[in-house]
């Protein structure tokens, strides 16, 4: 990954000299362990700022939206297919970007690693196979494989899918990666244990929206929450409304979401609130045979119609 | 400890559609207790919270001026949740009232002193309190020249129509009553926008003359170049800010500017002092 | 200020004896993080962490609480009147607070307690609570509570601070409802002479391990017309989500909403933490938003903390060092960055690009 980062900073560089695009999107370091800062870059000199490791999962096609600059953006597998859905859903118009596409190793679970370590954590540095944490009086060394983000240990498109040049050669896709069991277990449940696991997984919830602002998805000048006329859901942590805006803004994300992790990435009291996303991303998948953000041609299932689309899950 | 959150209980005693298009309202409120009423000693500019129980509260100007007793009176545009429920209601029913909240225009400064009010659509609402109070029998030789300049898009725009025009009637204020544009043949007043009508008739400025403007935001700032030329200095002239509003104490936070809550250090500012806070008005 | 000593042997002993008089709060551990929560009799709080995820604010101050009841049926007498909501004042001690988060129940009180309006629920809520706040012996890489007026050892806001001297405590008794609640504790034995040597020496320690010391010395001569006008806030805004992480887990951030929620004909008005990240927040009717840009937002949020608090109480920033922003920000936007910048901000000769 360290390849990586010269290769970014000549990128920008090159385009910014050459007034290719106003803006280059991407990361500079960030001032805690494993966190970066998205950041819009606007001369060459401030290209030196960018670095790209595997503390990068935040996604930046979140800040595209209703943008009107020439705008290089760093994308990887997921974030390319966000574009993608970006450019489909009108919110940007594929002139305006120069995509740099990234192929992804993966991104590392900074709440994961925290939790599994006792002491402060003071740094961690990276090498091509482990992720090494350190903090006072102690140096724990992991595999990164075993420390990867949840939706990055499923990834299946590693690559981006559009893409005006390159950071590195494309990686090899895994073959045979089941993306769903998480899912089926929860689905396996009786539904009074649905009730507790779902009650369980939100009962912190604090209703920051975190997840919905790192999400590219969200993007509604008001969201549902934010409507008073009417008012669906109230603004207390009420369970019900708890669970009102966490299922609901999974429909909403449904057949677009492309599982990049940044939603539970951000959210400050731990919840992994990808299932719900996961399990509709499931749904799509088998009822439609769609995979969010891989063509620009062709738009998302509940964007679409066909005479013979199933209509099971709706009675 | 008393509880600034909690509301008087008040009545509706009447409701009078002010405007053509039927969105502004006043409504006369009595005190279901008139222990309530008396607490409730409030001067010109000051506003309170309408509490209207299962929606919600709205900040309203109050305008009534504290000369008129047995009610204090409210005109509310239809613009949201609140408003356009209290819009549906009725006389008879109960809602609540907190305050007198907020500062109110400088009374005791515009002692003795030339008042030139400005004001446009329904933004006249405490100007109307400010009239009444300054020509009320108690109180008219206080004060020196008065002169208003009101405006609305329309004559049915405008609120207060019948007292406008009995104020017009007198000899004690200057009117200076203004429509954008109308095709009334037998309309009686000036045609023009308030800056322009304010360029004609406003009066020219003066150590004893204060100026209160009160209006939408395009209105203020083509009123303002105007008031500069006649050489009103920033600190004679007044104004009323809106913020959104929640607690109307200073306490929930969101009505800031600067340091400054336009709940509690406000809504009456001068321009003077405004000019030393940031624009985020 | 007096000490005792406080056998650890005897600690759980004495809690089941406050007990009797008081509810006791602390943190225990929930899962990756420890949050504050009621203790069960018998249960000791879990003193081995560096701090909690949220703040000890909503101790006193609840995310959501309601203010009043009402009911809509026109039926009842009562119809349409708001009713007070009843709640529990009885003695409350909250104990392993962070002197930290005991500071900013100090700052958040001049926002609640004003000459001209007195909040009554923060203030009776704070009121029935005893702080019984454990010091800290290590700070972490994220803490910078000296330089916002608080420190590992700050008793400011405190009943009673507890340092950890390895088989006991020493504590610190700092106010009356502390020395009640160790009269409650069964807490009797003064600590001798050496007490007090011993205390500051650990407070030595622990303040030479603070690594972020962030400078607040210009920020009251700053001109608070050209502090907004910078040119740095499009760059600090930029990766910015507006989401509410900072505001909710911040101890010294106090904004609400007030809403009515009704079911059927009754219901309740409450009150809900706000945050000024959020568009909604200072939206007009009219749909005029006086901050309805991001950059407006975070410009707001910092200079409101380190601006105008700083002007409007004249005693230091809206913050206290915590370090809770910094570390759980989704973006990495760190508050100590922007508060330099602020506070060496100088319109002659600005270079302030953002270089890390």
């Amino acid at each position: 990954m360290r390849a990586y980062t010269e290769k970014i900073r000549e990128i920008a560089r090159r385009l910014l000299e050459a007034c290719t695009v106003e803006r280059v999107l991407g990361f500079r370091r960030g001032s805690v362990p494993m966190m970066n800062e998205p950041c819009f870059v606007k001369t060459p000199a401030e290209a030196a700022n960018l670095i790209w490791d595997s503390n990068c999962g935040i996604n930046l096609a979140n800040y595209l939206t209703s943008r009107s600059e020439k705008i290089a953006i760093f994308a990887k597998g997921c974030d390319s297919r966000n574009i993608v859905t970006h450019i489909i859903e009108n919110k940007i118009r594929r002139e305006q970007l120069v995509i740099i596409g990234v192929p992804c190793h993966g991104m590392i679970d900074r709440h994961r690693i925290a939790a599994e370590t006792d002491g402060e954590i003071r740094e961690v540095v990276e090498d091509e196979n482990n992720i090494i944490v350190q903090g006072d009086g102690f140096k724990k060394v992991h595999n990164r494989h075993d420390v990867l983000q949840a939706n990055c240990a499923v990834c299946t498109h590693r690559n981006p899918v559009i893409y005006d040049e390159l950071v590195a050669d494309l990686v090899e896709e895994p073959g045979d990666v089941d993306r769903y069991q998480d899912v089926r277990e929860i689905e396996a449940l009786s539904a009074e244990g649905k009730w507790d696991f779902f009650d369980d997984l939100l009962h912190d919830c604090i209703r920051c929206y975190a997840c919905r602002n790192a999400c590219p998805l969200c993007y509604c000048p008001t969201c549902f929450v934010d409507e008073s006329r009417p008012q669906w859901v109230g603004k207390s942590q009420d369970p019900v409304d708890v669970r009102t805006f966490h299922f609901l803004r999974a429909y909403h994300c449904a057949g677009r979401c492309t599982d990049c992790g940044a939603c539970e990435r951000a959210c400050p009291v731990g919840i992994n609130m990808r299932v719900f996303t996961k399990k509709l991303e499931k749904d799509c998948l088998e009822k439609f045979g769609w995979e969010a953000g891989l063509s620009l041609e062709a738009r998302p299932p509940l964007d679409a119609y066909r005479p013979d689309d199933p209509d099971d899950f709706i009675r | 400890m008393q509880n600034p959150y909690l509301p008087y209980a008040v009545r509706i005693e009447d409701i009078i559609t002010e405007t053509e298009d039927k969105n502004l309202k006043t409504f006369k409120l009595a005190f279901e207790n008139p222990a309530d009423e008396e607490k409730f000693v409030y001067a010109a500019g000051q506003f309170a919270e309408l509490s209207v129980t299962g929606k919600g509260e709205i900040p309203i100007g109050i305008a009534s001026s504290p000369t008129e007793k047995g009610f204090v009176m409210f005109t509310v545009n239809k613009v949201g949740l609140v408003s356009s429920h209290l819009h549906t209601m009725q006389p008879g029913d109960l809602m609540g009232i907190r305050g007198p909240l907020g500062n109110s225009y400088p009374w005791e400064l515009l002692e003795g002193r030339n008042v030139v009010i400005i004001g446009g659509g329904f933004a006249f609402t405490t100007l109307r309190a400010s009239i009444v109070y300054m020509l009320d029998l108690a109180n008219r030789s206080r004060f020196g020249e008065i002169h208003v300049i009101y405006g609305a898009r329309s004559p049915g725009m405008l609120l207060y129509r019948d007292e406008l025009a009995a104020w017009e009637a007198r000899d004690d204020i200057h009117m200076h009553i203004t429509v954008d544009a109308t095709d009334d043949p037998d309309w009686k007043y000036n045609v023009g926008f308030v800056p322009t009508i304010t360029e004609k008739k406003a009066p020219q400025a003066d150590a004893e003359t204060y100026a209160i403007i009160c209006g939408p935001p395009i209105m203020i700032k083509f009123t303002q170049p105007v008031l500069d030329n006649l050489g009103y200095g920033h600190d004679h002239i007044i104004m009323s800010l809106e913020n959104r509003m929640k607690c109307g104490i200073g306490m929930c936070g969101r009505c800031n500017i600067g340091r400054h809550f336009v709940c509690k250090d406000g809504p009456v500012f001068t321009l003077a002092q405004l000019n030393g806070i940031p624009k985020e008005y | 200020m007096k000490v005792i000593y406080i056998e650890k042997a005897q600690w759980a002993s004495g809690l089941e004896k406050a007990g009797d008089s008081f509810r006791l709060w602390g943190p225990v551990r929930r899962g990756p993080f420890y949050a504050f929560d009621k203790l069960a009799s018998g249960q000791v709080p879990a003193l081995d962490f560096r701090n909690t995820r949220l703040s000890a604010k909503g101790l006193v101050y609840p995310q959501s609480e309601k203010m009043f009841e009402y009911t809509l049926d026109p039926g009842q007498p009562d119809h349409d009147l708001l009713k007070e909501a009843q709640k529990d004042y009885s003695p409350r001690a909250v104990l392993g607070i962070r002197p930290c988060d005991a500071d900013a129940f100090e700052l958040v009180a001049r926002n609640f307690d004003t000459p001209e309006y007195q909040d009554p629920y923060w203030l009776r809520a704070r009121e029935a609570v005893t702080l019984v706040g454990l010091a800290c012996a290590a700070p972490c890489s994220t803490c910078f509570c000296t330089s916002a007026g608080s420190g590992p050892f700050s008793t400011k806001g405190l009943d009673i601070l507890l340092v950890d001297s390895g088989g006991n405590f020493l504590a610190q008794v700092v106010t009356p409802k502390g020395e009640a609640f160790a009269q409650a504790a069964g807490w009797r034995q003064t600590a001798d002479d050496t007490a007090a040597a011993e205390i500051e020496t650990h407070r030595q320690a622990a303040e030479a391990r603070i690594t972020a010391h962030v400078p607040t010395d210009r920020l009251k001569q700053q001109d608070t017309l050209e502090l907004h006008a910078a040119p740095f806030w499009d760059d600090v805004a930029f990766a910015c989500i507006n989401c509410g992480t900072c505001t909710y887990l911040c101890p010294t951030c106090w904004c609400f909403d007030i809403q009515d929620e009704t079911h059927g004909r009754q219901g309740v008005r409450l009150r809900n933490w706000d945050s000024c990240m959020f568009p909604l927040f200072t939206l007009h009717g009219s749909g005029h938003n006086p901050r309805g840009q991001k950059v407006q937002r975070v410009r707001q949020r910092f200079m409101n903390k380190l601006k105008y608090y700083v002007d409007k109480y004249e005693n230091g920033i809206q913050c206290v060092g915590c370090g809770r922003c910094v570390r759980h920000c989704p973006v990495n936007i760190d508050i100590r960055k922007v508060c330099e910048l602020m506070n060496s901000y100088t319109l002659a000769g600005d270079s302030c690009a953002v270089v890390s």
